[in-house]
């Protein structure tokens, strides 16, 4: 059960980010989380760039200067020692950061420009040359940079200008390669798609709609790009190809200072720590802001405790598989409340039903049962039972798993594409229950061919992709079904289906409550689809059940007495026949 | 030049070996709605790709709006896009995060320019139109909910007073409710603006109530298709049989196995 859990959270957020259509709305930009790691870099990346700009003015003749005393070692005066001329390698150290972030800066701004042109416009570019294209980059990644970079300027010469264009070249596969991965998943918006069937210029496509939604981990790719740059000159400069006397940066410093490491080591000191200390800034910042840029990183966990105030004494309860007291759930940062003292009960075989609108908190309600608060999230209730056992104290996970069955809506998201369904489904039988492998597949084909899942024992070693939408539902099913659950929880398991198998969906539930007598808590927005399936249902608005329907056979307009309920009842889409229909042929 | 919008005969498009669509036609009146039904796989949104001219047909005929899709160049097929309106699926994906409404209506009208200063007093009275109000119009998408940004994406297909407007499973990521909304607003523009449109569900229900005609695929043929009326009371089809009878609605509808 526990790598069913990051299913259910995106399906929570998502229902407490997505307002109702009328209300106010509520969600708002993500404010921006600064982080540790982040103000770090950035302070260091501060101090970096004060001595880049001040210190050629202040320390200029001072490091460039001839005549003082040669090869020096920590004195007065010069606390880094001189170098073979006698100039003082402190001063020489602080002079070169100038030279040495702008050659980093410079490569790193060509190689990002032009990695990024090629990798967004290989995705906007024709079928066949985009092929070519992502090919041509795969073949480019596949060479070391580096090696790339000593190739690329040993053809140029020595120089400054010569190093910087062979690691901004060198650099731009990296950055082809990764954009063109952020461009796919962005070209691939139906926002992308309509701009270019309304005529949109593919290069306004690019600035308009593409860019702006990657900036965020473009962004984290160029500090780390920076940091990369600064080691890959200094390396070039350090084997003689980068600047050239009298410049200096440096990777220059080191190489001078390596050929006297054993007389007077103290000289590579500075170089060496300079050039760690604005690597590792530039790495703190890329970190900081992928850090920020996380929407889970900063939130805090969930938590479930025992409300306040007695519990209501309960009514027929002897039956009831499920008592649920005073549910209320908070968001923990806003305070505000998503679910507003729901109580309910689900006697033994008996099939619940909630339903309501986006945001109205039934899979709030649902996830709180299961104990799948979402993150951020501080949930509370009176009084919490599933079959005797309270689930507001410490409860094993193994009773937890054996008790509760969970569907959910996208059967598509829920499976692991990469594990057979033999293997994952039967996860809960072996590693919460311990049943023996063999013992766990018997049982969990038992299940499928009760599903009436065609070919049993085939499907247990396909995969995912190779079932349909209904089909993964009915593996789900079987699944849910394998522990003998007390409660199979359904949050809205039909929604992403076609209405044909929808019904073929619901009709395997129905017949597992029938035949097996579990309890079945069924969370939809259909009143049609919940009508159709349910015992009794409750109507769920803004956190509240604001009606409960008892007889579902009769339900109409006129039984109804909420107005919301009456609401959703004339918005529930049915069709309206005229005129004679032989139904009965019809069923294949 | 013919009365019809869109005038489709024999149309087979083919993905690799596999054939998508076989022998479709279909013929649309100025003025009128046909319903596209038929479950995943069969179609449906290959048809609507098909009339845009962003999939090839292998053989078969495809005249929209006085236009050979089929044997179309690529300056024809620019300027017939701009009279051919799509209305995509998801609401949340429809809509670039990093652009206000405005800039996206804007972008519509103008897709070089898309300058909102330009048109805002076209773009205002759209979003007043499908039930927005002005000062929405310097909002981002987010800060919209799934039946708002719908409605954002309806307003944003017609602002150009397309000839054809397809809407593909356009309410399908929606709650009912909300899709009770959807439905109300792109039946009252419809009669109100005499839009010819092609309306792309899996849900017969849905469809009944803005189409007056239906087209149901089936693994991309045309197993039936006619005017309402006579296709929801006197099913042919088997097929047409079974999707009315998986609706809970319906009369024939039953969980019993």
């Amino acid at each position: 059960m526990a790598d069913s859990i990051p299913s259910v959270i995106p399906s929570v957020t998502s229902s407490v980010g997505t307002p109702s259509v009328g209300s106010a709305p509520t969600g708002r930009p993500r404010a921006f989380a600064w982080n540790a790691g982040l103000v770090v870099g950035l302070a260091m990346l501060g101090v970096v760039a004060i001595v880049a700009v001040l210190a050629p003015i202040a320390l200029g003749t001072q490091a460039s200067g001839i005549g003082g005393t040669p090869n020096l070692g920590p004195a007065p005066g010069h606390p880094l020692g001189t170098d073979s001329l006698g100039r003082d390698m402190l001063a020489r150290t602080l002079v070169a950061t100038r030279s040495t972030v702008l050659m980093a800066l410079a490569a790193t701004a060509l190689s990002a420009v032009a990695g990024i042109t090629f990798g967004v416009a290989v995705w906007l570019a024709p079928h066949r040359l985009r092929e070519l294209g992502l090919r041509a980059i795969e073949l480019a990644v596949s060479y070391p940079t580096m090696l790339v970079a000593i190739i690329v300027a040993a053809i140029l010469g020595q120089g400054i200008v010569q190093v910087v264009v062979a690691i901004a070249i060198a650099n731009i596969a990296g950055f082809a390669r990764l954009t063109a991965n952020l461009a796919a998943r962005i070209a691939s918006n139906e926002y992308v798609t309509t701009a270019r069937l309304m005529g949109v210029p593919a290069h306004l496509v690019a600035t308009r709609h593409v860019l702006p939604n990657m900036a965020e981990p473009t962004l984290i790719l160029v500090a780390g790009a920076f940091s990369g740059a600064l080691v890959e000159i200094s390396g070039l400069s350090f084997i003689g190809l980068g600047a050239q006397t009298p410049a200096f940066d440096w990777g220059t410093l080191l190489n001078d200072g390596l050929s006297k490491i054993v007389m007077n080591p103290v000289v590579v000191v500075g170089p060496a720590v300079a050039l760690t200390f604005t690597s590792l800034a530039a790495l703190l910042v890329g970190d900081g802001l992928a850090a920020a840029a996380n929407p889970r990183s900063n939130t805090t966990r969930s938590r479930l405790v025992r409300g306040m105030g007695t519990p209501s004494p309960g009514t027929g309860e002897e039956d009831a598989v499920l008592v649920a007291d005073g549910i209320r759930v908070e968001h923990g940062g806003s305070g505000r409340e998503l679910v507003k003292d729901v109580s309910f009960t689900i006697r033994r075989g008996e099939v619940l039903g909630i339903v309501g609108e986006s945001g109205s908190g039934k899979s709030l309600t649902a996830s709180v049962v299961a104990q799948l608060v979402g993150e951020g999230l501080t949930a509370s209730a009176r009084r919490l039972e599933l079959g005797g056992t309270d689930l507001l104290g410490r409860v094993p996970a193994t009773t937890l798993a054996q008790r509760v069955g969970l569907i959910y809506q996208d059967p598509g998201t829920a499976l692991n594409p990469a594990l057979s369904l033999g293997s994952q489904l039967s996860d809960v039988l072996r590693v919460r229950l311990r049943h023996s492998r063999r013992a766990a597949t018997d049982l969990l084909l038992q299940k499928f061919r009760s599903v009436l899942l065609p070919d049993p024992e085939g499907r247990l070693r396909q995969y995912p992709h190779q079932l349909s939408g209904g089909m993964k539902q009915r593996a789900m099913i079987a699944s849910a079904m394998s522990t003998g659950p007390d409660l199979i929880i359904a949050d809205e398991p039909t929604t992403a289906l076609d209405v044909t198998v929808q019904r073929e969906v619901l009709t395997v539930l129905k017949r597992m409550n029938r035949e097996s007598g579990t309890a079945v808590l069924f969370i939809s927005h259909d009143l049609g689809v919940v009508r159709a399936l349910c015992d009794r249902v409750l109507v769920m608005k803004d956190g509240e059940i604001v009606e409960q329907l008892d007889d579902v056979a009769a339900l109409s307009g006129a039984t109804v007495a909420h107005p919301y309920t009456k609401q959703l009842l004339a918005a529930t889409p049915a069709v309206t026949v005229t005129g004679a229909n032989d139904t009965t042929e019809a069923r294949v | 030049m013919s009365a019809n919008m869109v005038e489709v005969r024999g149309l087979d498009v083919t993905f690799g070996d596999t054939r998508v669509l076989h022998g479709v036609d279909l013929a649309l009146a100025k003025g009128r709605t046909v319903g596209v039904v038929g479950e995943s796989g069969s179609g449906k949104s290959t048809l609507a790709k098909v009339l845009v001219g962003a999939v090839p047909a292998a053989t078969g005929q495809v005249e929209v709006d006085g236009v050979d899709v089929v044997g179309a160049g690529r300056a024809a097929l620019r300027a017939y896009r701009r009279r051919i309106q799509m209305i995509p699926q998801d609401p949340y994906s429809s809509l670039s995060p990093r652009r206000t409404v405005g800039q996206a209506l804007a972008e519509a009208v103008d897709p070089v320019r898309a300058r909102v200063a330009d048109h805002e007093e076209l773009i205002v009275s759209w979003l007043e139109r499908v039930g927005l109000t002005a000062d929405m119009l310097h909002r981002y998408p987010h800060e919209f909910s799934g039946g708002q940004r719908q409605r954002i994406a309806i307003a944003r297909g017609l602002i150009i007073d397309p000839h054809l407007v397809i809407a593909d499973e356009i309410t399908s990521a929606l709650d009912v409710s909300v899709q009770a909304q959807i439905l109300d607003l792109l039946a009252e523009i419809k009669t109100a603006m005499g839009l010819t449109m092609m309306f792309i569900s899996h849900n017969l229900a849905v469809v009944q109530r803005v189409s007056d005609e239906v087209l149901v695929l089936y693994r991309g043929q045309a197993v039936e298709s006619g005017p309402v009326e006579r296709i929801y009371a006197d099913p042919q089809h088997w097929y047409t049989r079974r999707l009315l009878d998986a609706d809970p609605g319906s009369p024939g509808f039953s969980l019993a196995s």
